[in-house]
């Protein structure tokens, strides 16, 4: 099938293309340099903005976890139902939506891939097949690793070939994407009932500190050559003080970086940039964050921008979560995956008027805004910790204008208010910038190739929007840009037009992205024989049920690479 | 204009109609108001379907909406209504006059489940049975009703105001388990007979109990003897109550009023005042 879209005014950061007026050939699914003008469908984009399928690298959409999250909140879905339609599947929303749902709510908005953060092991066939599940958008999951056994006993006894061994088996076994740490030692030591309070606090029974962890890791996945960095949540998240962590964190892979290539993501910022000494005295640290990441190449983060809004907050850190319930008295649930890592669910409503979570606003956007490079701020909700992925149109405008943030800075807490930094931002990001922190800059920092620009070759992933740059200035007209966000003219995916004027025309499968490590030689007897054993002493389940094959994958688009060991 | 509906057939299949609700209706031409939105079952109809409707020019500014016939599986009739009337001359189904915040509704017939739900204001009165969930929010919120007044002549199921933090329940029949369970806030007064484990885990506000009621929970503490209760200004009930304090689990301090004619099984608590 072939596609030409005419005349929109093309915002593609990777290719250098700031919103100049061209066309865009489509053939098989992909970009190229030109079609047959007569046989081709066209789409008459003129007076819109065309940018590459947005790219969410933390969205917490399939899992164990996710799924936890849809039982424990029948309230959540009560008054956001979606009927179906003669292509699209019911469901059900707000927060923690159905797996359809999130699929066709990502392509309205115009976005094509998406990344889910947090896969225990142990749950992956479950993430996969609601993975699976989820239409139209590509997909991937990054497996926990942080907090596994195997790995914590490699690096405590310095055996770093070994543990990238062991991470590439873990990988393909998974079927995962990255690395990720979530408070590295602190999962373990919740086991215990504990957690670690800084970077240099042992893990019970390991005696490995974070510090070893996330370095060791780091220095893996370097071995690994895996296309995304590793991918941390960071220590004492959620904690007043704890940006101090999180520079911490960041410093202590410093040395690891080469070539000015990013060698860490931190990711949800905004939770590990909490200045004072409790939370009374509870400010925002993203003016120090920001100065350490203007001054370092080796860092990429997301924001995990808070919305006023109910949602469900959920991540692996299971001390975290326990924190939260004792200080909201909300319901919760909590979980300790074996020899895995954790997990933990509570109900969560930012309100406006909260001193502490109309900071945590302003923290989100302090960052984006104050972090010069936007290649190394990337924009997330963490959904939903920080608020449903359907508020980006929202985030978007706020980082568009300054009348925006105004017009919200006036309903939030008097306190907050005046404590915020966002008065004196006056920056204000173009839609060149804006195509970065959505998409381009996602790509690079995850290494995809073939997504998030419209260059030959690329993968035909596109949003049209009904917004004119040239006639509108999106500073003043925020609420178009809000509008034209919430529904994407066009979203356009591998090939397909998938989406019209915010409905969704066709069901498509999108694909399971996961990396496919291809180490020197090959070691798996000796992984084999030595975990064999390990799961016999410790797991509930039989080592031959554990891996998940490539047929377990809809639609399976594994990614090689090179190890170096 | 008043508008009265009259369902043209027996429904068998569960109907969801948010759009009765007199803010809707108000303006509208008889022929908008047929055109109006509603799902039976799986498919979506328009009003003028199911029901017959029939418009009556009267001088009142807010519309009174009458349905006449049994419309026990007409869900969510008044969801969210800020003014008018609607009565119902038969049984109405779930979920009526959910997150309610003004005017009036009336049925002259039994109501199902979480009528009134998560209410703000506004009054609903039933005059015969409720279901389960009067006035409680949905499964798994803990939103509960949060002002106005619900009245039921009948008896009410269990788990009347879960969660209620303001406004008022009166049940002049008998109330099923767990009345005003999880309470923090507002009055519910049963005239009858009420189920075991009232209050359960209630934090604050006020549970009065005229009639029988099995047993107090152990985690209420007794606080004194009242010779009156007042439900709310100007209906006082004359008679010497029980009043215990609780739900000593939640560090509560919701007052439990039980009448103490009708409950002689409870008098060893009077060796502990």
């Amino acid at each position: 099938m072939e596609l030409l879209i005419r005349n929109g005014f093309v915002y593609d950061p990777i290719n250098g293309v700031n919103g100049e007026k061209m066309d865009i050939a489509v053939k098989d699914g992909k970009i190229v340099e030109k079609v047959n003008e007569r046989r081709a469908k066209k789409i008459d984009a003129t007076g819109m903005t065309i940018m590459p399928g947005g790219i969410d690298i933390h969205s917490h959409i399939a899992g164990g976890k996710v799924n936890a999250g849809r039982l424990l909140r029948p309230e959540d879905h009560f008054k956001d139902v979606e009927p179906k339609t003669a292509v699209t599947r019911s469901g059900v929303g707000y927060s923690i939506p159905s797996t359809f749902t999130t699929g066709y709510r990502y392509a309205r908005m115009g976005w094509t891939t998406v990344m889910d953060p947090a896969m225990p092991p142990l749950e992956a066939k479950h993430t996969h097949e609601e993975l699976s599940d989820t239409p139209i958008i590509d997909k991937a999951s990054y497996p926990l690793l942080g907090d596994w056994w195997f790995v914590l006993e490699y690096l405590r006894d310095g055996k770093i070939e070994e543990c990238a061994r062991h991470v590439a088996w873990m990988i393909k076994a998974t079927k995962g994407y990255a690395i990720k740490l979530v408070n590295p030692g602190g999962l373990e030591a919740w086991g215990f009932g504990r957690n670690v309070e800084s970077i240099d606090d042992p893990v019970p029974y390991f005696g490995i500190t974070p510090r070893e962890i996330i370095r060791g890791l780091c220095k893996v996945n370097k071995l690994l050559n895996l296309p995304h960095t590793i991918h941390v949540h960071t220590n004492n998240l959620g904690k007043p003080g704890n940006y101090v962590t999180a520079i911490e964190t960041m410093r202590c892979v410093e040395d690891l970086a080469e070539d000015g290539k990013p060698a860490i993501h931190i990711t949800h910022c905004q939770f590990c940039a909490f200045k004072g000494d409790d939370w009374r005295t509870f400010e925002s640290g993203a003016e120090e964050i920001a100065n350490y990441v203007n001054a370092h190449s080796h860092v990429t983060m997301d924001m995990g921008q808070v919305i006023f809004t109910d949602t469900t907050t959920m991540t692996a850190d299971g001390p975290f979560q326990y924190t939260l319930h004792m200080l909201s008295g909300n319901k919760w649930t909590n979980h300790d995956v074996e020899t895995e890592t954790s997990a933990g669910i509570v109900p969560f409503h930012y309100r406006r008027k909260s001193y502490v979570h109309a900071t945590q606003w302003s923290i989100g956007l302090e960052l984006a805004l104050l972090i010069k490079d936007p290649w190394k701020i990337l924009m997330t909700t963490d959904h939903p910790n920080g608020g449903p992925f359907i508020a980006y149109p929202r985030i978007v405008a706020w980082l568009m204008s300054r009348k925006a943030r105004e017009a919200t800075l006036k309903r939030i807490n008097p306190k907050a208010r005046s404590r915020s930094l966002l008065p004196s931002i006056d920056r204000e990001l173009d839609f060149y910038e804006i195509a970065i922190v959505t998409r381009a800059g996602q790509a690079k920092a995850l290494g995809l190739k073939n997504k998030g620009h419209l260059g030959v070759g690329a993968d035909a992933d596109i949003a049209i929007y009904n917004f004119n740059p040239e006639t509108m200035d999106p500073s003043k007209k925020y609420k178009a840009v809000r509008r034209a966000f919430k529904r994407a003219a066009y979203t356009i995916k591998s090939g397909h037009v998938v989406v019209k004027d915010g409905e969704v025309l066709k069901h498509i499968d999108g694909a399971t992205m996961w990396v496919d490590v291809q180490l020197r030689e090959p070691c798996e007897i000796e992984v084999n024989e030595n975990m064999k054993r390990r799961f016999k002493e410790y797991w509930t389940v039989e080592f031959e049920n554990y891996p998940v094959s490539e047929d377990y994958l809809a639609v399976s688009h594994p990614i090689p690479v090179k190890a170096d060991v | 204009m008043n508008v009265n509906l009259y369902p043209l057939k027996e429904f068998k299949l569960p109907i969801v109609a948010e759009c009765i609700n007199p803010d809707i209706f108000q303006g509208k031409s008889l022929k908008e108001i047929e055109a109006l939105k509603i799902w039976e079952g799986n498919k979506q109809k328009r009003l003028g379907e199911l029901f017959k409707v029939e418009a009556v020019e009267t001088s009142f500014e807010a519309p009174v909406i009458t349905i006449h016939g049994n419309v026990s599986r007409v869900r969510r009739i008044g969801v969210g209504m800020k003014s008018g009337e609607i009565v119902v001359k038969g049984d109405a189904g779930m979920h009526l006059g959910e997150e309610m915040r003004g005017g009036k509704i009336t049925v002259y017939g039994n109501v199902l489940g979480w009528a009134g739900s998560m209410m703000k204001g506004g009054t609903i009165e039933i005059y015969g049975n409720a279901g389960d969930y009067l006035g409680a929010p949905y499964r798994g919120s803990t939103e509960g009703m949060k002002g106005g007044k619900i009245i039921v002549h009948g008896n009410v199921g269990r788990e009347a105001g879960a969660h209620m933090r303001k406004g008022i329940i009166k049940i002049y029949g008998s109330a099923g388990q767990f009345a005003g369970f999880r309470m923090k806030g507002g009055t519910i007064y049963v005239q009858k007979d009420c189920e075991s484990r009232a209050g359960a885990c209630m934090v604050d506000g006020t549970i009065v109990v005229g009639g029988h009621i099995e047993s107090v929970m152990p985690t209420f503490t007794i606080e004194g003897l009242r010779k009156r209760v007042k439900i709310e200004e100007g209906e006082i009930v004359e008679a010497p109550f029980y009043l215990f304090i609780g739900d000593l689990t939640e560090n509560g301090h919701g007052r439990l009023f039980i009448a103490k004619e009708p409950n002689p099984h409870l008098s060893h608590y009077e060796k502990f005042l």
